[in-house]
């Protein structure tokens, strides 16, 4: 199963080495892994999206809390959380076809951030199946590169209906 | 934050007040080892560490031991750590002398013991630059230590090398490396004794949860067949007298791991003495029979359990650990109980009045000892080697610090050896290093002047780390060290026998073996050999007469004696193949 794991850590030099090594000696995978500055100084909160059995998924866990840069470990797959993930599309788009992908970018309501003669780079936001659902949309016009953040995640506040 | 910052500002206030003359990091390093009460370093000198060098020949209330390797220095500080309890300290200079450390750092990472690593790294204008003697000691090591450092402002010295001993000494304690560029220990701030401790993500936790505490207490008191498996952590917590007490509290068994040996006096009549894979026959039926399994301070090793799915299928199981991430990793366990040992056996001491009702049990147990001991065919000629181990036994009484290579000599001394104390039995558990016991008897002899410390080891090992004959000769060290000498990779050889149809590949050692004897003498060390019971005995007597040399006894042993009981790899903890099967 697919577990989002919120980190909150402390950067220190090699924090991020420590935290994908970790899995890499143990043969475990990431499927995604993101890291930015958290709300205090000093503090960056990584969001690591990873599978395995509820074994494998505890000695994650329990691997990541014996870090001694990791100051907190969140699964959020139990709870109730928000996700998105951003990504970047470049495509092949002579001025013929331009239209269709700029229709096909409203539905998913994305961006168009940059022209040429002969692309379009489509910014899209959203979970991982809208964000799979464009770029396979985009696909038959050709893409020239696409580059995805990988998810982020938060936990949500409100107790009541998600 | 806020707070942050105020704490911040206070610092600086404080460290303005207190600002005396700048001292150089080189400086700093040696005050703050002083101040962390460290009174020996093992080390060897090299070009980036070498203002450290310059103020340990000004500065001489630090000791600091020259040593030949920095793998041996290495295994020395993880002796005197295993004999003390106090973290062992090592200093090796960049690229080559760090790489050296790297089998000593990861020895200690298995085994969970308390070192300090300094390392000399090249200017922070030249680091990725492939400079002379580079390496990235941070990333070679990163996956083998609890925790490291690089230290690129001088300012932040002191307090990092404060967190560095609080880290390898506290919760589950293990290796911590410190990597120095040579420019941040050429530059100067005055020096402020690192004070408290600023680690959000460190806080281990002792004090076992009471909720856990009382399912432990109502699982303990249904058990008819209870067995204590206690482990390396018994020993690191210093909780020898607490397990000891439990253990008659309840009136049930002790059987520990190889690291767990000296934790349970083995002259108790309750303990099994080891188990695992050369464990004895009735400690190993025990815990396959057991209905209660309380594992203080173990991991559940392969080594000990043997075939996972069959492994003491009929018990409940306790855990105690420090470690969350050894609980529940390879047996799942009934109750999980997160805390430092002694606390937690200090907690169910108290919850605990009567004993298990054990008396049938351990009726069953003194059977199982009568009818399946350990035991070898004794000859007339030939020394066997675990007869040499229970002579070393009855020569020190059970009362020396013995220290060991990997092997069979390994496992006949946990096996003949009467360990009675704890941190009285020093072996590579984890990594099986070869080539540790030497040098880890010459640390723990550092550490402990007044004890006699005995390295057993085999002639393999023995030549991995044995140019530290040379440290102990320079020093004045007298450690004992004995060779079960059979001219082979016995241990090896012994699978080899077993499991490959005699085809021994690339174990024989004799025919290229150096003199031993010889060897040693060339040192200035003092050296015996026995080849039959009298010089066994002669040498014995000589060897612990000698008290201002390391004293080599070469014994010639049979060269084909097996380590029996034997649980094949694979096989489950209850299905041994004992001597003359």
């Amino acid at each position: 199963m697919r577990h989002t794991i919120n980190l909150l850590v402390e950067n220190h030099l090699g924090c991020l080495s420590r935290i994908s090594g970790l899995f890499s000696a143990r043969g475990y995978t990431i499927d995604s892994i993101s890291v930015g500055s958290a709300e205090e100084e000093g503090m960056s909160r990584m969001t690591i999206v990873t599978h395995g059995d509820d074994k494998i998924i505890e000695q994650i866990t329990k691997q990541l809390n014996k870090v001694v840069d990791v100051v907190k470990v969140t699964d959020l797959t139990e709870t109730s959380f928000v996700n998105r993930e951003l990504a970047l599309i470049k495509v092949t788009a002579p001025p013929s076809g331009r239209s269709e992908i700029m229709q096909i970018a409203d539905v998913f309501r994305g961006n168009i951030v940059d022209i040429s003669p002969r692309t379009l780079t489509i910014e899209a936001t959203g979970n991982e199946d809208k964000i799979n659902a464009i770029i396979s949309m985009l696909r038959p016009f050709g893409l020239k590169e696409v580059a995805r953040t990988g998810r982020i995640a938060i936990k949500r506040e409100f107790k009541g209906e998600a | 934050m806020s707070t942050g910052l105020e704490a911040k500002s206070k610092q600086a206030e404080a460290a303005a007040k207190q600002s005396s003359e700048p001292l150089s990091g080189a400086e700093i390093f040696i005050r703050a080892l002083l101040d962390e009460g460290v009174d020996t370093i093992f080390g060897y000198p090299g070009g980036v560490v070498l203002s450290i060098y310059d103020k340990l020949y000004q500065i001489p209330e630090l000791r600091h031991l020259l040593v030949r390797h920095e793998q041996g220095g290495t295994h020395m500080a993880d002796g005197y750590a295993r004999a003390t309890g106090k973290p062992g300290v090592i200093l090796a200079t960049s690229g080559p002398g760090a790489t050296n450390t790297v089998t000593g750092i990861a020895t200690a990472y298995m085994d969970s013991i308390p070192l300090v690593v300094f390392t000399g790294q090249v200017p922070t204008s030249l680091m990725g630059n492939d400079a002379f003697q580079e390496a990235d000691t941070m990333g070679i090591t990163r996956p083998i230590t609890k925790h490291s450092f690089l230290v690129k402002e001088v300012a932040e010295l002191a307090d990092t090398i404060h967190k560095a001993f609080h880290v390898a000494t506290t919760g589950c304690p293990g290796p911590v490396v410190v990597d120095l560029p040579k420019d941040m220990l050429l530059s100067k701030v005055p020096y402020k004794k690192a004070k408290g401790l600023d680690m959000r993500g460190y806080k281990p936790s002792n004090r076992g949860n009471p909720r856990q505490i009382q399912k432990a207490v109502e699982l303990i008191r249904q058990a008819k067949k209870p067995v204590i498996y206690s482990g390396g952590g018994t020993v690191l917590g210093d909780a020898s007298i607490e397990l000891t007490a439990f253990a008659h509290r309840l009136d049930a068994p002790v059987t520990t791991t190889l690291l767990g040996l000296g934790a349970f006096p083995e002259t108790d009549p309750l303990s099994l003495g080891m188990l695992g894979m050369h464990g004895t026959w009735y400690a190993n039926t025990a815990v396959s029979d057991c209905d209660l399994l309380i594992a203080v301070g173990a991991r559940f090793d392969d080594r000990v359990t043997g075939r996972l799915k069959d492994f003491s299928v009929h018990s409940q199981k306790i855990h105690i650990d420090i470690d969350p991430s050894c609980i529940g990793k390879n047996v799942e366990v009934d109750v999980p109980i997160v805390g430092h040992v002694k606390e937690v056996l200090n907690q169910l001491l108290q919850a605990i009045d009567e004993s298990c009702d054990t008396k049938d049990w351990l009726a069953e147990i003194d059977q199982w000892k009568k009818d399946h001991p350990l035991r070898y065919q004794k000859s007339d000629t030939e020394l066997k080697p675990q007869e040499v181990i229970q002579v070393i036994s009855e020569v020190t009484k059970g009362e020396a610090i013995v220290a060991t290579d990997v092997g069979q000599h390994q496992m006949w001394t946990a096996q003949y050896y009467r360990f009675t104390h704890p941190r009285s039995h020093l072996s590579s558990g984890g990594l099986g290093t070869m080539g540790y016991g030497m040098p880890a008897a010459i640390g723990a002899k550092v550490a402990c002047p007044d004890r006699l410390v005995v390295c057993i080891t085999g002639d393999g090992g023995f030549q991995m780390t044995a140019i530290e004959l040379a440290t102990a000769v320079y020093y004045k060290i007298p450690v004992k060290i004995v060779i079960i000498n059979n001219g082979y990779l016995g241990m090896v050889r012994q699978w080899q026998e077993l499991f490959f149809d005699r085809r021994y590949s690339h174990v024989e050692l004799e025919s290229s073996n150096p003199d031993v004897v010889k060897y040693a003498e060339s040192f200035g060390a003092v050296a015996y050999r026995a080849t039959n019971h009298e010089e066994l005995d002669d040498a014995m007597q000589k060897m612990l007469e000698e008290n201002e040399l390391p004293v080599l006894v070469d014994v010639c042993v049979s060269k084909e004696e097996n380590c029996y009981p034997m649980v094949p790899a694979g096989a489950a903890l209850n299905e041994m193949i004992e001597e003359g099967d």
